[in-house]
């Protein structure tokens, strides 16, 4: 296989989707997307498919809001002949520390200045949304009813299926092994299936887009960590929001199909490729989940499986270009909640991509910050 | 038989109710994958993992594509093998 395009994408989970479909609504021609599997192999189809506004820094924010606005009417936009299953039950966030107590409102602070309906409510108030919570240690929680679930195999299958409408080639169980430069210029990717000439290359294969990065001298600052998620048997509808801990480091949400997602977040977790599912956490999992909610001691495991994230030292997502090659361009790093602002970053890539003005600002989260020293952690992640 | 008249009540996966006609429905669309076709229709995604409807979606699959069955790729079987409760998991004895 030779064969040039205009645009290359690596990666086939929801943010290359997002991208493919933009840059093609926008009018951009000849553009393939390559996925060294299948579509949502890597985290997007492993992952809690949350999605909050409910941020502390105004960027994030600023993005999850425009993405929630966008997800209320995907399926619409899309065209999408199934459902990708929106939901909107609120996100419930459990403070346990003075600390987070404080934390909390800093967040409702900056939430409220961007029109995000979150609110302070007591355990009393939590215990009225969640009727089965045991509010045992809980100095209060913040509640957003415009968060909730959307389903990621439904979400990426609707954007990549608007893409090939529009022109967009994908070409899966292909894997990019380098990309190739001369003279700080793109000049194409090889693949394991030759070579593909292209002047612009979009690298949004998670962790992965550090080993591609690599092949043209570039350092990025990303390191894999894997996460561990489950989810239950099906019950009728009893829990409406995602319920939250960040003490716990838990999140817990039932699905519109009725069964019942959680993860947890490991701080002892290795930075490396491992998708394996432990025992541990099985039992960690369950201990934890049933002590904030007791009656879910009842329901039936089926299913636990890991994930990536791709870790930043600041959390926050690297969007734009290389700045010493001309033709790269870089949507990476989302530290576990890139799913919930893909719908943002999509659209916001494509501008950037095609040298528009971009709708909401994004140069705070270039990759020249890590060298500026300018890193603005985001505080609100599991 | 009853598949002429009926093809749309011949069930592929118990859990999830997912029958033939929707199968072929999803292959027909070009989606002959089975990683895609089991996050798509969530088919072997049930409490059985597939045990059930995994065979019978690769014949399918098989069929549709003249690939032979033995060439089709399986899918990955995630713990635990059963349905476990989380309360026995956490520990407790009161749900076994
Ligand atoms: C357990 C877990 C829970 C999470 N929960 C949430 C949540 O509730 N809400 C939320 O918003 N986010 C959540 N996330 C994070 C979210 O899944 C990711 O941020 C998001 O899916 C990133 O999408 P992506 O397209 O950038 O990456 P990916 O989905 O990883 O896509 C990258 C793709 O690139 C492909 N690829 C890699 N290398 C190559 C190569 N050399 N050639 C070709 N293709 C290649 C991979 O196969 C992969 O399909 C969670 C993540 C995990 C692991």
């Amino acid at each position: 296989m030779n064969k040039t395009a205009d645009y290359v994408i690596i990666g086939g989970g929801v943010i290359g989707c997002s991208i493919a479909y933009n840059l093609a609504k926008k009018g951009a021609k000849n553009i393939l997307l390559i996925e060294k599997k299948y579509l949502t192999s890597g985290a997007t189809g492993r992952c809690g498919a949350g999605v909050r506004m409910q941020f502390g820094t105004e960027t994030n924010c600023l993005l999850a809001k425009n993405s929630i606005e966008i997800f209320e009417h995907l399926g619409e936009e899309l065209d999408y002949q199934d459902s990708i299953e929106f939901k909107q039950g609120g996100y419930l966030l459990l403070a346990y520390t003075e600390k987070m107590v404080e934390q909390f409102h800093k967040n409702l602070g900056v939430q409220h200045k961007l029109g995000i309906p979150s609110r302070w409510v007591t355990p009393e108030e939590a215990k009225e949304i969640v009727p089965h919570l045991n509010t045992q240690g809980l100095l209060g929680a913040t509640f957003c009813g415009k968060d909730g679930h959307c389903n990621p195999f439904k979400t990426t299958d609707a954007y990549a299926k608007a893409a090939q409408r529009l022109g967009v080639e994908i070409l899966t169980y292909t894997e990019v092994t380098r990309l190739l430069a001369r003279e700080g210029k793109i000049t194409g990717v090889e693949t394991s299936r030759g070579v593909i000439e292209t002047p612009t290359v979009i690298l949004c294969a998670g962790s992965y887009s550090r080993d591609l990065a690599a092949t043209i001298g570039i350092e990025l600052p990303l390191t894999p960590e894997r996460h561990q998620i489950l989810v239950t048997e099906p019950v009728e509808m009893m829990q409406g929001p995602m319920v939250m801990s960040f003490y716990h480091g838990l999140y817990c949400q039932q699905v519109p199909h009725g069964s019942f997602v959680m993860g947890l977040g490991d701080p002892n977790e290795p930075q490396e490729y491992n998708q394996n599912g432990s025992w541990q956490f099985l039992h960690e999992m369950a201990a934890k989940a049933t002590f904030i909610l007791p009656p879910l001691a009842k329901l039936r495991v089926v299913r636990q499986w890991a994930g990536l994230y791709d870790l930043t030292p600041d959390r926050q997502q690297i969007l734009g270009s290389m700045p010493d090659f001309e033709g790269v361009h870089l949507a990476a790093g989302f530290s576990g909640h890139g799913f919930m602002i893909a719908p943002m970053t999509g659209k916001l890539m494509a501008e950037h991509i095609l040298g528009e003005e971009t709708s909401l600002p994004i140069s705070m989260f270039d990759f020249t910050r890590f060298a500026r020293g300018e890193l603005f952690v985001e505080p609100s992640v599991v | 038989m009853c598949e002429a008249k009926n093809k749309d009540l011949i069930m592929m996966c118990r859990c999830e109710d997912i029958t033939l006609d929707e199968v072929r429905d999803y292959i027909n669309q070009g989606i002959t994958d089975l990683e895609q076709l089991k996050r798509l229709l969530r088919i072997g995604m049930g409490p059985c993992q597939g045990r059930t409807c995994t065979p019978l979606v690769v014949n399918e699959l098989a069929k549709a594509t003249g690939r032979p069955v033995k060439e089709i790729p399986l899918t990955v079987f995630r713990q635990p093998t059963t349905p476990v409760k989380l309360g026995v998991l956490a520990g407790g004895i009161d749900y076994e």
